[in-house]
């Protein structure tokens, strides 16, 4: 199964791109994706996560075509 | 109840007067219409900003915004709400953020206001980078109030 991972803001620019697309395992949890397309980078403190654009726990489980966002405390308004 | 994200720079006053006399069903109802306007300065944590980009997610914005004003009109009798929110190249003095409520009484439509800002602070999927003379920074979190 896939999944679409996106970054955005301060963690696109750190991570150079805005887009990965990893073939994930069933079970795999949204930081567990994290893990495995960046080996070397742990997820940055106080990284929020989202899949299919509603906010979500890094232990949630994700399903194949889901669409998993990571990215940094938000500053609108 | 409108929720725009908005590209280009936006008068504020001139886009609420003109939603309130569009909106044929407010006529006559409301008795209070609370606003918030957001505006960016020139200046942030000591230093001089030039300009600013807000990023957001789209399709995640749109989508938490809505629920914010959902979740207001579930709370509170509102008549109807407008949220206005650039996104882009702004400058300082542009406004960044419109919250309008529309209730019979004044009680909803302050509370409303108050929440429907204090959600999008805290929920909506946005980020500021601020230019300075020193070079760029993305705004790391938002004030408490």
């Amino acid at each position: 199964m896939a999944v679409h991972v996106k970054y955005f803001a301060s963690l696109r620019e750190r991570i150079g791109r805005a887009e990965d697309r990893l073939d994930a395992v069933n079970g795999m949890t949204v930081v567990a994706v994290w893990a495995a397309l960046h080996q070397d980078t742990p997820l940055p403190p106080n990284t929020l996560a989202a899949v299919n654009m509603e906010y979500a726990e890094l232990k949630q489980e994700v399903r194949d075509g889901d669409e998993v966002a990571f990215f940094p405390p938000v500053t609108g308004g | 109840m409108r929720v725009e994200l908005r590209e280009a720079p936006f008068d504020p006053l001139a886009e609420l007067g003109h939603y309130q006399h569009t909106q044929a069903e407010l006529s006559g109802r409301y008795g209070a219409t609370a606003v918030f306007i957001g505006t960016m300065r020139d200046f942030n944590d000591g230093e001089t900003v030039q300009g600013m980009v807000l990023d957001y997610y789209p399709g995640m914005t749109e989508k938490y915004l809505w629920r914010i004003v959902e979740a207001a009109h579930r709370e509170w009798p509102l008549l109807d709400t407008l949220m206005v929110h650039r996104v882009g190249e702004l400058q300082p003095t542009d406004p960044i953020v419109l919250v309008a409520v529309w209730s019979e009484h004044r009680a909803a439509a302050f509370s409303a206001c108050r929440f429907l800002m204090e959600e999008l602070k805290s929920k909506a999927p946005f980020w500021k980078r601020e230019r300075t003379s020193a070079g760029s920074r993305w705004v790391e979190h938002n004030t408490s109030g």
